[in-house]
C-alpha cells in the first residue's frame, strides 16, 4: 500500500526499523478498527458483511462531501461517524439482512457483495471517478517527534482511535443493558428472545454500529491513502485477514491481527526489494487470511440448520440429450445469421458462459461459493497460450487450472462455509497481484497473446466450436449431477452432519468438485483469451470474478439456463452504456448489485424460480400431522407414560 | 453391543450430561427419555462423534470409538436420525435413500432404496424433492436412509414426532422387526405409548444425570420419574 508519508529515507537502521514499524502499526489501527467492525455486524446477525469497506468508502465520500460544502471538519466528522454511518447501517439491516434469516450461503455473501458492487456504483456515479480528489488529514501540518521517528497528529488521532473505540465497545458490552442483550442475542438468539431481548433491534443496533467503525476507518484511511472509491473498498478487504484472526468473534485478536497486518506490510515495503516479490506487501494480508483460516481450529459439524429449499428439478439423461441437440441446432442458426461485427461479442458471452458454468457444481451444487473462478479461467488462458493453440494446448488449459484447483483444495479440505469462500478470495486476491500482474507470466503491459485452439481462425467458426464446447460441457455437468458424484456433492451442500453420518468422507468429493470446476473454468478462460487474441492483468480482477458469480446467482447457478441467460447478461448491459450517459459506466454494477441484493426473495435466482415446479410444492400431506416434539410438554409425556 | 460409559458434556457453565453410562444390546429396543433438555441429543451426538465429550467413552463391541469421525462411526455400523431434520433437502426422496445404499456399497443400490422406501411407507414419493415434504414424512425418509447402511446400531431421535397413529403404530412395528433382525435400537422418543410398546429397557435422563432406568412400567412408576415430569406438588397432590 503506496502511503502519503512514506518511509523516511536514508536513516540509520534502527530508525528506520522503528519508523516501519510504527507506520506499520498506524495501518494496523485503522485494520483493527474495520475488523471490528466486521467483528459487530458478524456477531449480531450472523452474516459476513462483504460491503463493510464499502461503507466506509461511501462515509469517507460523504464526508469529503460536506467538508466541500463548507462544514467545519469536526462536526462534518460527528454528523458522517454518528449519525449518516449508522443511518446506512440501520437501512441496510431493515432493508436486506433482516429477510436473509433462513438463507444459504450463497445467497447471504451475494447479497452483501452485491451491496459492495451497489454502493460501489453509486459512488462512481455520483463522484466521477477519473476526477482526482484529497481529503486532507486532521490537524494538517501539525506532527511531534518520537525518538527518530516522526508521528503526524492524524497518525496519532488513528492510534487515539485504535485505543479507544474498542475499549468503549468492551464496556459497552459489558456494562450496559443494551450491550448484555446484545451479547446475549449472539450467544442465543431463541433465548435472548424469551428473556424479553429483541433480536431485530439488537441486530439493527449491531449494522448501525458496525457501519459506524466502518465509517471512521474509511475517513482515516482515506486520509492516509487515496480518496478513490475502488482503493478503498478493497483495501478494507485487509481488515478480513484481522477479523479472521480473531475467527470473526474475538475483539482482542482481532485488534492484535490488524495491528500485525499492519507492521508486516509496512516492514514488506520498507525491506522486500527483489523484483518479483514486489507484490509482497499487498500479498501478506491475504497470506495472513490464508493461514488463519488453516490453523484455526476445524469448526463443529452443526446440526438443525438446514433452510427450506426447493431446488430445480434435474433433467432426465434422455431429456438433456434432446436439449442438446436442439440446442446446437437452434445456436447454429443464430451463429449462420449473426451480423460480422457482433460475432465477437456473442464469443466472448459463450466463453464467459463456459466459466459461469463452472460454478454449477461448485456453488450450485456443492454449496462452496468459490470467489476465485476468474483466477482459474486466467490459469487456463495463461497455459493455453505457453502450450500452444493445439489439443496439447486444449489439454494444458483444462489441467493446469484443475491441478491448482486441487492443490487449493487440499489445504482447504477441512473449511466450510463462509471460511472455505474467504480462502478462495485470500487466494484470488493473491493470484491478482503475483500472477497476472507479474511481467514474466503476462509477458508486458501490452498483455499476453493467446492462440485461438485447433487453428479456428474464422470468427463465424470459432463461435460455433466455443458454443459446441459450452453445450458439451453442459451436458456433461448433468450427467455429472446424476451421477453418485453428483448426489454426494448436493448431499453435502445440503448437510455436511447428514454426509458423515451416512458414513460418507467427503476429501475425495471436494477435492474432485474442485478440479473439475477449476479444469472447466480453465478451458473456458483459454477459449475467452482465444476470442480476445491478447488477455491482460484486468481481465482476471477479483471484482470481475465477484461480477460474474453474483451474475450467475442472480439468474441461478443451480440451473444451465440460469449461468447462460447470466453471460448473455453479461454481454449485453455493456453495450446499454452508450445510451445512459454518465450512468452508463457503472449500469453494470448497479444492476448486477440490484439483482443480487433482490436475492432475498427467491433464492433459486430468476431462472430457478422460474423453473421450479408448482407441482414440488403439492405433495400429499399426511392426515393430522401430530404437533412437533419441541412442543410436547412434561405433562404430556407423563400423561403418556401413564397411559 | 453400543457401550456408553461415564460420559460428560459440559457447554460453558452447562452440564449438559454428567456421567452418563448405557448399554444398547443387539436384538432389543432400548428407550432414552427424559423432559426437553435433558441430554438426550446432545448424547445421541456424543456416540455419532459430532460432540466431543469431556469425559468418558463411547464402544461398539471392542471397539473404542470415542476419538473416531463421525464418518468412521457410520462406516463401523453406526446409524442415526436426527430431531432437527438433515434430509438432503435438494434431492429426490429415492436419491437420498440411494445415495446411503450406495454409500454402504449395498450390491443393488437403487433394488435396495426402492425396497427401504416401501418399508417405510414413501414408496409413492419416491420422485419428490426431500425438501418439501411433511415433518413426519421427512422423519420416516431419516429413517429409511439410516436403514440403507445396515447399521448395527440405529439412533432414532423422536422418529415418531410428526406421524399419524396409524403411522406410529407401524414405526413400531418395523422397530420390533429391526430388533428381530439383531439390529440394537437406541429410541429418544416423546411419545410414551410407543415407548412402552417397542422399548424393552429404557434409560431417564434429567438434567444431563441418570435418573433412573429399567422396563418402562418399572420407569413410569418411579417417583423420581414422575417428580422431574411434572414436579413434587403435583404428583403429591
Amino acid at each position: 500500500m503506496a502511503h502519503r508519508n512514506d518511509t523516511p529515507q536514508r536513516m540509520d537502521p534502527v530508525s528506520t526499523l522503528l519508523a516501519l514499524t510504527v507506520t506499520g502499526l498506524v495501518t494496523g489501527c485503522i485494520y483493527a478498527l474495520t475488523a471490528s467492525g466486521l467483528v459487530v455486524t458478524y456477531t449480531t446477525s450472523g452474516i459476513f458483511n462483504f460491503a463493510h469497506g464499502a461503507v466506509g468508502m461511501l462515509a469517507a465520500f460523504g464526508y469529503w462531501q460536506l467538508l466541500e460544502k463548507g462544514m467545519p471538519t469536526l462536526p462534518a466528522f460527528l454528523l458522517t461517524v454518528l449519525v449518516l454511518a449508522p443511518l446506512l447501517g440501520i437501512v441496510i439491516e431493515r432493508v436486506l439482512i433482516r429477510r436473509l434469516g433462513n438463507a444459504t450461503l450463497e445467497v447471504t455473501l451475494t447479497v452483501t457483495m452485491g451491496l459492495l458492487l451497489l454502493l460501489l456504483a453509486i459512488a462512481n456515479t455520483v463522484w466521477d471517478a477519473t476526477t482526482p480528489r484529497v481529503l486532507q488529514p486532521f490537524f494538517v501540518g501539525k506532527q511531534v517527534t518520537v525518538a527518530t521517528v516522526v508521528l503526524t497528529y492524524h497518525q496519532l488521532l488513528i492510534i487515539a482511535a485504535a485505543i479507544t473505540v474498542p475499549l468503549a465497545l468492551w464496556a459497552f458490552l459489558r456494562m450496559t443493558r443494551t450491550g448484555i442483550a446484545m451479547r446475549a442475542v449472539v450467544d442465543d438468539r431463541e433465548l435472548a428472545a424469551l428473556a424479553g431481548a429483541s433480536p431485530t433491534r439488537i441486530g439493527q443496533l449491531g449494522w448501525g454500529i458496525g457501519s459506524s467503525l466502518a465509517a471512521v476507518a474509511g475517513i482515516l484511511l482515506a486520509a492516509q491513502v487515496e480518496l478513490n472509491a475502488t482503493t478503498l473498498t478493497l483495501l478494507v478487504i485487509n481488515g478480513y485477514a484481522a477479523a479472521v484472526v480473531g475467527r470473526l468473534t474475538s475483539l482482542p485478536l482481532t485488534i492484535t491481527g490488524g495491528l500485525v497486518l499492519g507492521v508486516l506490510q509496512s516492514l514488506a515495503l520498507g525491506y522486500v526489494t527483489i523484483s518479483w516479490l514486489n507484490q509482497v506487501q499487498v500479498i501478506i494480508p491475504m497470506l495472513i487470511l490464508f493461514v488463519a483460516l488453516l490453523i484455526a481450529p476445524p469448526t463443529r459439524l452443526r446440526v438443525g440448520q438446514l433452510a427450506p429449499l426447493v431446488a430445480p428439478r434435474v433433467p432426465s439423461s434422455r431429456r438433456s440429450l434432446g436439449s442438446t441437440g436442439a440446442f446446437l441446432v437452434l445456436a447454429a442458426g443464430i451463429v449462420a445469421i449473426i451480423p460480422s461485427g457482433q460475432l465477437g461479442n456473442v464469443t466472448h458471452g459463450a466463453a464467459v458462459a463456459i466459466i459461469l458454468l463452472s460454478l454449477v457444481p461448485m456453488v450450485g451444487y456443492g454449496g462452496m461459493v468459490s470467489l476465485c473462478q476468474l483466477t482459474f479461467a486466467g490459469i487456463g488462458a495463461v497455459a493455453m497460450a505457453k502450450v500452444g493453440g493445439g489439443p496439447l494446448g486444449l489439454v494444458a488449459a483444462v489441467l493446469a487450472p484443475a491441478a491448482v484447483g486441487a492443490l487449493l483444495a487440499l489445504p482447504t479440505l477441512r473449511l466450510r462455509g463462509l471460511y472455505l469462500s474467504l480462502a478462495t478470495l485470500a487466494f484470488g486476491y493473491a493470484m491478482d497481484n503475483a500472477f497476472f500482474q507479474n511481467a514474466s507470466v503476462m509477458t508486458n503491459n501490452l498483455g499476453l497473446p493467446v492462440p485461438r485452439p485447433l487453428g479456428l481462425d474464422n470468427d463465424r467458426g470459432y463461435l460455433l466450436f466455443v458454443v459446441a464446447v459450452f453445450a458439451a460441457c453442459a451436458f456433461g455437468v448433468l450427467a455429472m449431477r446424476r451421477s453418485t458424484l453428483g448426489r454426494r456433492l448436493v448431499a453435502l451442500g445440503d448437510s455436511p452432519a447428514g454426509c458423515a453420518t451416512l458414513g460418507m468422507g467427503i476429501h475425495v468429493t471436494k477435492l474432485v468438485v474442485f478440479a473439475l470446476s477449476a479444469g472447466l473454468a480453465g478451458l473456458g478462460g483459454a477459449l475467452l483469451g482465444g476470442q480476445q487474441s491478447v488477455v491482460g492483468q484486468s481481465d482476471f480482477a477479483l471484482l470481475l470474478s465477484l461480477t460474474l458469480l453474483l451474475m450467475a446467482v442472480v439468474w441461478g447457478v443451480r440451473t444451465i439456463s440460469g449461468v447462460f441467460i447470466a453471460a448473455l447478461a453479461f454481454e449485453l448491459i455493456p453495450q446499454l452504456n452508450g445510451h445512459l450517459g454518465p450512468v452508463g459506466d457503472s449500469v453494470l454494477s448497479l444492476l448486477v448489485g440490484l439483482g443480487a441484493v433482490g436475492l432475498g426473495r427467491s433464492q433459486n435466482g430468476i431462472v430457478g424460480a422460474v423453473l421450479s415446479s408448482p407441482g414440488l410444492r403439492r405433495l400429499p400431506s399426511l392426515p393430522h400431522p401430530r404437533s412437533h416434539s419441541d412442543d410436547v410438554s412434561r405433562e404430556e409425556v407423563l400423561t403418556g407414560a401413564q397411559g | 453391543m453400543l457401550k456408553v460409559e461415564e460420559v460428560s458434556v459440559r457447554f460453558g457453565g452447562v452440564q449438559a450430561v454428567a456421567g452418563m453410562s448405557l448399554e444398547a444390546p443387539p436384538g432389543r429396543v432400548t428407550g432414552l427419555i427424559g423432559p426437553n433438555g435433558a441430554g438426550k441429543t446432545t448424547l445421541f451426538n456424543v456416540i455419532t462423534g459430532l460432540q466431543k465429550p469431556n469425559t468418558g467413552r463411547v464402544l461398539l463391541g471392542d471397539r473404542d470409538l470415542t476419538k473416531a469421525s463421525t464418518a468412521k462411526r457410520a462406516r463401523a455400523g453406526v446409524g442415526r436420525t436426527f430431531q432437527r431434520l438433515e434430509v438432503f433437502g435438494s434431492l429426490t426422496v429415492y436419491d437420498n435413500v440411494l445415495l446411503a445404499a450406495e454409500l454402504a456399497h449395498v450390491k443393488n443400490p437403487s433394488a435396495a432404496a426402492h425396497q427401504l422406501l416401501e418399508r417405510v411407507g414413501l414408496g409413492g414419493f419416491a420422485a419428490q424433492q426431500a425438501g418439501v415434504l411433511p415433518t413426519g414424512m421427512a422423519r420416516l425418509l431419516e429413517l429409511a436412509r439410516a436403514l440403507a447402511g445396515n447399521p448395527s446400531v440405529l439412533l432414532l431421535d423422536e422418529p415418531g414426532s410428526g406421524l399419524t397413529e396409524a403411522e406410529c403404530k407401524a414405526l413400531g412395528d418395523l422397530l420390533l422387526s429391526l430388533t428381530a433382525d439383531g439390529t440394537a435400537v437406541l429410541l429418544v422418543e416423546h411419545d410414551m405409548e410407543l415407548v412402552m410398546r417397542v422399548c424393552q429397557h429404557v434409560y431417564v435422563l434429567d438434567f444431563g444425570q441418570l435418573l433412573a432406568e429399567g422396563s418402562p412400567a418399572e420407569v413410569s412408576a418411579n417417583p423420581a420419574v414422575q417428580i422431574a415430569y411434572l414436579g413434587a406438588e403435583e404428583v403429591s397432590a
